[in-house]
């Protein structure tokens, strides 16, 4: 486990390097969160009172766009200059790479929508201190950041890879999404994570089921 | 290697015997099937003619779920083995499927307007449905647009398996959110059991009909198939020897 770790933690703190030094991604993914909300906010006609009914459904629209605009970049920087070629050629198992992948894109978007949250809490007008929701964001970004890892690799590689990834990810990861509004409707209104009911488990058997198979078949995707 | 050519040859000929045999027989089928669901089936009392479109939309729907089952095992087999042949079934399985799928969803549309008042409601064997549709379209998307033809076939073989995975779940969740979300629309799912003798044998006979159709239009897009890659490989040689 530990000829594992070792390799991922390298991975991830290359990438976090990376955006250290350039810091584009988080800021700019952080701004266009706050761009959706003000459009849902029209789009929706969010009133106060009926702020707790739509609340949750614009915050997990705004981290579902944010994901798919961020996990476009998750391998197009590795692409530009050869450097997924260099991981591929040391001597690092597939599996290692993917889940460094995956967890760097879970730590971005984690940022993302750690920024986001209060000022979504303020806007919105919901309370973000419950460990109901903190968990139900941690699962459900923990599913976005796994397919999407696999499907951003697949996208980098098309043509129009802009519009590939975000036609496989919606569908995909629908799921995932209404479970996320669902279980944050009932944190936000201030259940324990008994209250959540079934809406948690199916977010941990869907992400369960695809850190299994992302990957073994993300192996396939990047062999020469 | 002339042996082997005739052997290709003689096992060409057998692959068209096949396909003529099973296009004979599905275009049999399928007249038959029309004249059933015209003239014999009964009309139903309460639906009037439109139930008639049950016929159509029940097997194409059965044979759409089919067609991506065989293309999750398709797509397991092709990365395991590797050969082209699977490749092929894969493809030529999910474009047949996707079709299917457009047709169950429109023949579904033209039942519920009459019937259910409305075009479309988020119930979940639509809901899944349609995200089948999308998720077989963005599987077609990625075959073609990736930058070589191997790589779109592993691509491809990839989506097929984790969209497939995923349907169960899509279901559920649908399921459990329709559970909470009443829909105005009252499904009269009762009414579907309820198909006398006539009925269920005419429906049973369309979905032979449609299993035949299936297998011979799945043939018939794997050989296109292959015609496309010998006139692929034809091209490549005749510009090499130009330059």
């Amino acid at each position: 486990m530990s000829g594992l770790l070792g390799p991922i933690l390298i991975i991830v703190w290359k990438d976090l390097l990376l955006e250290l030094r350039s810091k584009d991604l988080v800021v700019s993914i952080v701004v266009f969160g706050l761009v959706v909300v003000v459009v849902f906010n029209f789009a929706l006609n969010n009133t106060p009172g009926r702020s707790a009914e739509l609340a949750p459904g614009i915050l997990w629209s705004a981290f579902a766009f944010s994901a798919v605009l961020g996990m476009n970049r998750a391998f197009v920087r590795d692409q530009e200059q050869g450097g997924l070629e260099g991981l591929l050629i040391s001597p690092i198992s597939r599996d290692a790479i993917f889940l460094g992948k995956a967890l760097t894109s879970l730590i971005f978007m984690l940022l993302v929508e750690a920024a986001l949250l209060p000022v979504y809490a303020v806007m919105l007008d919901f309370s973000v201190l419950s460990w109901s929701l903190m968990l139900t964001i941690f699962l459900g970004t923990l599913g976005f950041a796994v397919v999407g890892t696999l499907f951003s690799a697949i996208a980098v590689q098309t043509r129009s890879r802009e519009i590939m990834l975000p036609v496989l990810f919606f569908p995909v990861l629908l799921p995932v999404i209404i479970a996320a509004v669902e279980a944050s409707t009932r944190a936000v209104g201030g259940v324990t994570f008994i209250g959540l009911g079934r809406w948690l488990p199916l977010i941990v058997v869907f992400d369960a089921l695809f850190l299994v198979i992302c990957p073994w078949v993300f192996s396939f995707v990047v062999e020469e | 290697m002339a042996s082997t050519h005739s052997v290709e040859h003689s096992r060409g000929i057998q692959f068209l015997n096949l396909k003529i045999a099973l296009a004979l027989i599905t275009g049999v089928l399928m007249l038959m099937n029309i004249y059933f669901i015209f003239m014999i089936a009964p009309t139903d009392a309460v639906l009037g003619h439109v139930q008639r479109v049950f016929y159509f939309h029940v097997p194409i729907a059965i044979m759409s779920f089919l067609a991506f089952f065989l293309v999750f095992i398709a797509s397991l087999m092709y990365l395991f083995k590797r050969s082209t042949r699977w490749d092929s079934f894969a493809h030529a399985s999910a474009e047949v499927g996707v079709i299917f799928v457009t047709l169950a969803l429109i023949t579904g549309i033209i039942w519920a307007r009459p019937v259910w008042n409305t075009w479309w409601t988020w119930e979940p064997r639509l809901t899944t449905t349609l995200i089948l549709w999308l998720i077989y379209v963005a599987y077609l998307m990625v075959r073609s647009y990736a930058p070589t033809q191997s790589k779109g076939a592993i691509y491809a073989a990839v989506v097929g398996i984790i969209g497939f995975v995923d349907v169960p779940i899509v279901y559920y969740s649908v399921v459990w959110w329709r559970s909470i979300h009443p829909s105005p629309v009252v499904g009269p799912f009762a009414q579907s059991d309820a198909l006398d003798g006539t009925m269920a044998l005419i429906l049973l006979y369309s979905l032979v009909t449609f299993v035949f159709f299936f297998a011979y239009i799945v043939m018939e897009r794997m050989e296109l198939k292959t015609s496309e890659e010998s006139l692929g490989r034809i091209r490549f040689a005749l510009r090499k020897r130009g330059q």
